[in-house]
C-alpha cells in the first residue's frame, strides 16, 4: 500500500493543499501550508526506512495516461533520486516557515504556489516517462517565475524573465529532443512510448544524431546546474528572489540540471558523453566553475550575490564528479548536491533573517555584529565552515569524495579543483568577518535583535543535518551506494571495484536500519 | 580492545569536546558564569591528561611493538575507500598526547588568571577546550582523513582565537590571513591523500605503511611527489619558507594562545606528520632534503628577522619559526627522535616565554590602565628594568632563554646539539647536509644574540615604562606564576628524557620511539660519527651559544634605548630586518593584489558582466527586440503595403523563372 501510493501521494498532496490555500483567508495561508508541507514531510520520511538498497527501481507505479500517444504516469525511485526527493520534503517546511515575516503580500498565492513548485520538483525526481518529466520540469518553472516575479527584490522583473527565457530556452530543445527519441525507438521497435527504459534500450544507433541530441540535453541541463558560461542568470534570480525562493532555487532546482546529466544525459548518449571531447569540455566548464566561480564570489559587494556565485563553484564539483565516473566521485557527486541544498540553503536564510532586519543585502552595511547578535554569528559561522568543507561537517565527506574518487580518472584536473578549497575559504571568510567581525561602525547595527525561537526552529534542523552527514554519513552512503554501481557499470562496464569484504568497523549497526 | 585502560584513550578527546559543548553553551547563554566556566574549562584538561598518564602507564605494561587501533564507527565507507573513525595508540601519539594535554593543563590555569577581566571568558575557554580536542583527533588519529578533521580543525581554533578580540580589523584580518594560508597548506595534504589512496589503496596508516614499501618505487615520482604535497601541507601548519608570514600575525591573539597554539602544540603537527609518515620519507631522498633544506633555511631565515623586532611576542614568533625550522632539519634528516626531542623541549621553553612574555605583557598593561595610558605593552622599548619588579619571571625566563640558547645542561642543549649532530653525521654521507648544518649552526648564534637581547631589553637595564607607571608594576599572580615555576623545572630537567651515550645516558625517548621510527630508520639509517667528532660538534656548538649570548650582553647598550613613542626608524639593514625583508609585502602585491584584481576588474565585470551576460545574454535579446522591431514594418496591416510587396516578389519570381 504505501509502497505503490507513496509517491502519487507526494505529487498530489502539495497540490490539494495549494488549491485549499488559495481558496482560504490570506492570513490562514501560512498556517495551512506549513502544516501541509509537514504532512508531505512526513509522508516522505518511511521512504528511509522501507528503500531496500539493491540498485533497483522502487515505489514504481505505471498508469496509462495517454494512450494513445503511449504516455504513461510513470514513477519511482532510486538511490540516485531518493534523497532529491527528501530533500526537497524536507526544505519545503523550512522555506515556510522562513517566509512567515518576510512575505507580506499576497500571502495565500504565495504558499499555494510554493506548494504546487513542491509538486513540480518531486515529479522531476521521480518521473519515470520522459513526457511526465517533461511536463513536470516545466511546471516547476512557471511557480518559481510568479515567485521571483511578484514577491522579489527592485529588479525582479528582468531576473524572472530571464531565469525563464533562459531555463524555457534550453528545456524546449529538450522537448524536441525526447520526441526524436520517441520518434526513434518507435520506428526501430514499431512500439509508440515514453516510457524511460523503453527509450533508454532504444537509444542505439542513432548516430551522428546522438550529437544533436545530448547536445539539446546538455543545453536545458547546463543552464540549470549552472555551468560556466551559462550561469548569468543564476546571480539575478538569486539577489531578487524572495529567501525561500533563493533557498529553494539552490537547494533542488539547480540539482535538477546535475540530476539530468545523471538519469538521462548520461545513460541514453554514453558514447557522446564520453567521449574525449565532451569530457574535455565538461572537465575543463567544471573547472572554470569551481575556480571561476571561487574568484568572482570573493569581490561581491552583495551577500547574495556572492552564495550565488559559490552555488557555481559547489556544482562545479558535482558536474567534475559525475564526469569522472567512480564510485567515490559519483557518490560524493550525489552528497555535494544534498550538502549544498543544506549548507547554501542555511546561507540563505541567515541572509534573509538580517535582511529583514537590516533592509541590506550589501557586506558592506555590516560589520562587528557577532557583539549585538551572538546567536545570528554562531551559526552562520558554522554554516560557513560546513560550505567551505571543513571536517566534521557535511561539506567535508562531499568534497572529499568527490575528488579522490576524480583524483583517479582526471588527476591534474582533480589537482587543479581541490585548489576550490582555499577560493572557498578566501571568499566565505573574507565575508564572515566583513559581516560579524571588524569594529561595528553602522551605527544602524547596535540594536539589531538576535535571531527570534521561529528563526531557530528554521536553522537548527539544518544545524543537525550539518553535523550529522559530517560524522556519520554511511546510513546515507549505503543507500546510494548501489544505485552509482549500477549507473558506472552500465557506462563504463567492468571498472567499478568490488566492496572489500568485511572492511570497515561496526558492521553490525548497518542492521538497524 | 587490551582491556587495560589504554581502552580509555576515547576519553582524552571526548573531555574536551565536553568541555566545549558546555563552555560554548555558557558562551552564548550565561556569559557571566566565569567560576564555573573555569572549573569546566581547566577542568576538562587537568582529567584529559590524567587520562593521558593513565594510558601512558598501561601502555607501556604492553610492551606493544605496533599501534593499538580503536576502530569506533564507520565513517566514510565507499567501495574500495573505507574511512573508519578510529584513533590509535602508540609511543609517537602518547609522546604527543602528553604533551597537548599537560602543557595544555597549565596553560589553561595560566589563563584563568590571564584571561579574568576580558567579557569573553567563556567564549575563550569554549574555543581553547575545542582546540585541545582537534589537537588530540591530530594526534590520535589513526588514518590520513582523521589526522585531517584534527589538523583543519586546529586551524579553525586557530583562526578564532588570534581574532578572538575580533572589534579590531588587524585582528580579524590576522586570524583570516591563518586559516587561508593554513589552507593552502591543507590542498597539498588532500592532494597526497588522494596519491597515497589510489597508490597504496588505503588511507589508515597501517595498511599504508605495510603497502608503501611495495606499493611505490623508492625515490621514485610517485612517492617523491605524495611526500613533497605532504610537505606543503607541513609549511602551512608549521610556518616553514614559503607559508609561514601568518605565524608572527597570529600574535594578535591573547598570549596564552599564542603559547600553546602557536608554539607548544598545533605548528609543531608538521613536525609529526613528518615523523608519522618516517616511512614514506625514507623512501624518498629528495623530498627529505628539501625538508631539511627548507627547515635549515627557515631556521636562519627566521633568525634575522627575530633580531630587530621590538614587539616582544613577535620575537617570539620568529624564534618558533626558527625552531620549527630545526625540528624539520631533523626529520628530514632521518633523525625523527631529535626532531620529536626538540618538539618536546621547545614545547616546554617556548610555552615559558611566552607564558613570561604573558605576564609581562599583564603587568605592563595593568600598570598603563592605572594611568590611562596607551602605549603599547608588547613594545620592549617600553619595558627595560622589569627584573626588579618580576623577579621570579625573570628568572624563569632566563631558564628558558638558556634552553633555547643551547647551553648546557638545560633541555634545549641536548636537543639541538642532537640535530645539529645528525645533520653534520648525515653530511658525511651526502654533502649538502653540511650547508645545512652550516644555516642551522649560524641559526643557532643568532637564536642565543636575539634572545639575550630580548632579556635585555625586557629585564635589564633602566624601566623606561614610564614614572607613573612604574609604582604599578608588580610579579604577576600565582595562577600565572604557578604554571610558569612548572614550565621553569620542565624547560630545565626536560633533557633528561633522552640522554644521549655521548654522556652514558639511557636515551630513553629514542628507545621508545623506535618502534615507530624502525621502518624509517631501516630503510635511511644515521651514518655513525666517532665519539671525538661529537666531542667537536659539542664544543662548537656551545662556543656559538657563548658568543652569541656574551656577544649580545656587550653589544647591546639598553641604557640608550628610548621609549617607543619617542623612537626614531632604523635606517640600512637594521631597516629590512625590522620589515620583515618585506615579505609581507612581495606576497601582497604578486599574488594578493593581483588576484583580487584580476577577479574583480576581468572576470567579474568584464567577463561576467560585459562579456557573457552583457553581449550574449543581453545581447541576444537586444538582437530579438531588434529583429521584432524590424519586422514590424513588414506586418503594417496596410493592404497597400501588402499588395506592393506581393507584387515585387512575384514580379522577382518572374524574372528569375524567365532568365
Amino acid at each position: 500500500m504505501y509502497a505503490r501510493w507513496v509517491l502519487t501521494a507526494l505529487l498530489a498532496w502539495p497540490l490539494i493543499a495549494g488549491v485549499v490555500v488559495l481558496l482560504l483567508p490570506a492570513r490562514l495561508a501560512k498556517y495551512v501550508a506549513l502544516a501541509a508541507s509537514v504532512i508531505e514531510f512526513a509522508i516522505s520520511v518511511p521512504l528511509w526506512w522501507t528503500f531496500v538498497p539493491d540498485g533497483s527501481m522502487q515505489f514504481t507505479m505505471d498508469r496509462a495516461w495517454i494512450a494513445a500517444w503511449g504516455i504513461h504516469y510513470t514513477v519511482g525511485v532510486d538511490g540516485i533520486s531518493l534523497f532529491l526527493v527528501l530533500l526537497t520534503t524536507f526544505l519545503m517546511p523550512l522555506s515556510i516557515l522562513g517566509s512567515w515575516s518576510y512575505i507580506t503580500k499576497r500571502e495565500g498565492g504565495f504558499y499555494a504556489l510554493l506548494l504546487v513548485l513542491t509538486t513540480g520538483m518531486i515529479g522531476v525526481f521521480v518521473s519515470l516517462d520522459l513526457f511526465l518529466f517533461y511536463v513536470m520540469w516545466e511546471l516547476m518553472l512557471i511557480p518559481m517565475y510568479f515567485i521571483i516575479g511578484v514577491w522579489g527584490g527592485d529588479n525582479r522583473l528582468y531576473a524572472a524573465i530571464k531565469f525563464f527565457i533562459y531555463t524555457f530556452l534550453g528545456s524546449l530543445l529538450m522537448l524536441v529532443a525526447i520526441i526524436v527519441l520517441y520518434v526513434h525507438a518507435g520506428n526501430a521497435t514499431g512500439v509508440y512510448s515514453f516510457a524511460y527504459a523503453h527509450l533508454l534500450s532504444n537509444a542505439k544507433d542513432l548516430g551522428p544524431t546522438a550529437w544533436w541530441l545530448f547536445g539539446a540535453f546538455f543545453l536545458a541541463f547546463a543552464i540549470k546546474v549552472p555551468l560556466f558560461p551559462l550561469h548569468t542568470w543564476l546571480p539575478d534570480a538569486h539577489v531578487e528572489a524572495p529567501t525561500a525562493g533563493s533557498v529553494i532555487l539552490a537547494g533542488i532546482l539547480l540539482k535538477m540540471g546535475t540530476y539530468g546529466f545523471l538519469r538521462f544525459a548520461l545513460p541514453f548518449f554514453p558514447a557522446v558523453a564520453l567521449s574525449q571531447t565532451v569530457q574535455l569540455v565538461i572537465v575543463i566548464l567544471s573547472l572554470i566553475g569551481i575556480i571561476y566561480g571561487g574568484l568572482v564570489a570573493m569581490v561581491q559587494p552583495d551577500f547574495k550575490k556572492l552564495i550565488a556565485y559559490s552555488s557555481v563553484a559547489h556544482l562545479g564539483f558535482v558536474m567534475l564528479g559525475i564526469w569522472a565516473l567512480t564510485l567515490q566521485s559519483v557518490q560524493g557527486a550525489l552528497l555535494v548536491m544534498i550538502n549544498h541544498g543544506i549548507s547554501t540553503g542555511a546561507l540563505f536564510f541567515l541572509v534573509g533573517m538580517i535582511y529583514e532586519r537590516r533592509h541590506s543585502r550589501l557586506i558592506a552595511a555590516y560589520g562587528g555584529i557577532a557583539r549585538v547578535v551572538p546567536l545570528f554569528a554562531a551559526i552562520l559561522t558554522v554554516v560557513s565552515l560546513s560550505s567551505i568543507a571543513l571536517p566534521g561537517t557535511n561539506g567535508f565527506v562531499g568534497e572529499f569524495l568527490v575528488l579522490i574518487g576524480a583524483f583517479r580518472t582526471y588527476p591534474l584536473a582533480t589537482a587543479l579543483a581541490t585548489s576550490g578549497v582555499i577560493v572557498a575559504a578566501a571568499y566565505l571568510l573574507t565575508a564572515l568577518q566583513r559581516v560579524i567581525y571588524n569594529p561595528l561602525t553602522q551605527h544602524e547595527n547596535e540594536n539589531l535583535t538576535d535571531l527570534t525561537p521561529r528563526e531557530i526552529a528554521v536553522l537548527v534542523p539544518l544545524l543537525v543535518c550539518i553535523l550529522w552527514i559530517g560524522i556519520y554519513p554511511k546510513p546515507i552512503l549505503r543507500r546510494m551506494e548501489p544505485s552509482a554501481r549500477a549507473l558506472i557499470e552500465q557506462l563504463k562496464p567492468g571498472t567499478v571495484q568490488a566492496p572489500p569484504a568485511g572492511a570497515g568497523a561496526g558492521e553490525g549497526e548497518g542492521g538497524q536500519q | 580492545m587490551t582491556g587495560t585502560t589504554v581502552d580509555l584513550i576515547w576519553l582524552a578527546p571526548a573531555l574536551p569536546l565536553l568541555g566545549f559543548v558546555l563552555n560554548g553553551t555558557l558562551a552564548l547563554a550565561r556569559p557571566t558564569a566565569k567560576t564555573l566556566v573555569s572549573i569546566i574549562g581547566a577542568g576538562v584538561l587537568l582529567a584529559a591528561f590524567g587520562v593521558a598518564i593513565a594510558v601512558f602507564s598501561a601502555f607501556t605494561g604492553l610492551h606493544a611493538e605496533a599501534p593499538v587501533v580503536f576502530r569506533y564507527w564507520s565513517w566514510i565507507p565507499v567501495g574500495t575507500l573505507q574511512v573508519d573513525f578510529a584513533l590509535q595508540v602508540d609511543q609517537l601519539s602518547l609522546v604527543m598526547l602528553l604533551v597537548v594535554t599537560g602543557v595544555g593543563s597549565l596553560i589553561h590555569l595560566f589563563s584563568i588568571g590571564y584571561m579574568k577581566d576580558d567579557p569573553g571568558y567563556a567564549r575563550y575557554f569554549a574555543y581553547l577546550n575545542l582546540f585541545v580536542f582537534f589537537m588530540l583527533v591530530l594526534v590520535l588519529g589513526a588514518s590520513f582523513p582523521v589526522m585531517f578533521v584534527g589538523w583543519e580543525g586546529v586551524g579553525l581554533c586557530s583562526y578564532l582565537l588570534i581574532g578572538f578580540w575580533f572589534s579590531e580589523e588587524a585582528n580579524a584580518n590576522a586570524g583570516r590571513k591563518a586559516f587561508i594560508m593554513n589552507r593552502i597548506g591543507d590542498f597539498g595534504f588532500m592532494v597526497a591523500m588522494f596519491m597515497i589512496f589510489w597508490s597504496t589503496g588505503s588511507l589508515d596508516f597501517d595498511t599504508v605503511f605495510a603497502h608503501a614499501p611495495t606499493a611505490l618505487t623508492a625515490g621514485g615520482t610517485a612517492i617523491t611527489a605524495i611526500t613533497l604535497f605532504l610537505f606543503l601541507g607541513c609549511t602551512g601548519k608549521s610556518a616553514q619558507i614559503p607559508l609561514y608570514t601568518w605565524l608572527p600575525d597570529a600574535m594578535a591573539g591573547p598570549t596564552p594562545v599564542s603559547a600553546l597554539i602557536h608554539a607548544a602544540t598545533m605548528v609543531t603537527a608538521g613536525v609529526y606528520l613528518v615523523a608519522r609518515c618516517n616511512l614514506l620519507f625514507a623512501l624518498a631522498p629528495v623530498s627529505s632534503a628539501v625538508v631539511a633544506g627548507v627547515g635549515a633555511l627557515t631556521a636562519l631565515f627566521a633568525a634575522t628577522i627575530a633580531l630587530k623586532q621590538w614587539d616582544i611576542k613577535k620575537v617570539l614568533a620568529y624564534s618558533t619559526i626558527s625552531q620549527l625550522g630545526y625540528m624539520f632539519l631533523a626529520v628530514g634528516t632521518g633523525a625523527m627522535t631529535a626532531g620529536m626531542f626538540h618538539l618536546v623541549t621547545h614545547a616546554f621553553f617556548k610555552a615559558l616565554l611566552f607564558l613570561g612574555s604573558g605576564s609581562v605583557i599583564f603587568a605592563l598593561h595593568r600598570a598603563y590602565h592605572h594611568t590611562h595610558s596607551h602605549e603599547d605593552a608588547q613594545d620592549m622599548r617600553n619595558m627595560g628594568g622589569l627584573a626588579r619588579y618580576m623577579p621570579w619571571t625573570a628568572a624563569l625566563m632566563w631558564i628558558a632563554t638558556l634552553a633555547i640558547a643551547g647551553i648546557p645542561p638545560f633541555s634545549g642543549f641536548l636537543s639541538k646539539d642532537e640535530i645539529l649532530t645528525a645533520a653534520f653525521a648525515r653530511g658525511s654521507v651526502e654533502p649538502i647536509w653540511l650547508v645545512f648544518w652550516g644555516l642551522s649552526l649560524v641559526a643557532a648564534l643568532l637564536t642565543a644574540f636575539y634572545m639575550t637581547r630580548l632579556m635585555i631589553y625586557t629585564f635589564h637595564g633602566p624601566n623606561r615604562t614610564g614614572e607613573q607607571e612604574q609604582t604599578h608594576l608588580h610579579e604577576a599572580p600565582w595562577i600565572l606564576t604557578g604554571p610558569l615555576v612548572v614550565l621553569g623545572v620542565l624547560s630545565a630537567a626536560g633533557g633528561l628524557l633522552n640522554v644521549p651515550e655521548l654522556y652514558h645516558g639511557g636515551e630513553w625517548l629514542h628507545h621508545w620511539l623506535e618502534p615507530v621510527t624502525h621502518p624509517g630508520a631501516a630503510l635511511r639509517p644515521e651514518p655513525p660519527l666517532v665519539s671525538g667528532t661529537e666531542w667537536m660538534l659539542v664544543g662548537v656548538a656551545v662556543a656559538v651559544a657563548v658568543i652569541g649570548i656574551v656577544g649580545a650582553w656587550q653589544l647591546l647598550k639598553p641604557e640608550r634605548l628610548v621609549p617607543a613613542r619617542t623612537a626614531s626608524a632604523e635606517r640600512g639593514f637594521a631597516r629590512i630586518l625590522r620589515n620583515k625583508w618585506y615579505v609581507d609585502e612581495i606576497y601582497d602585491a604578486l599574488i594578493v593584489r593581483p588576484l583580487v584584481w584580476l577577479s574583480r576588474e576581468v572576470l567579474w565585470k568584464q567577463i561576467d558582466q560585459r562579456v557573457i551576460d552583457g553581449a550574449a545574454v543581453n545581447g541576444a535579446a537586444r538582437g530579438t527586440r531588434a529583429l521584432g522591431w524590424a519586422n514590424r514594418w513588414l506586418q503594417t496591416g496596410q493592404v497597400g503595403t501588402y499588395v506592393a510587396v506581393f507584387v515585387v516578389g512575384v514580379l522577382l519570381v518572374l524574372w528569375r523563372a524567365m532568365s
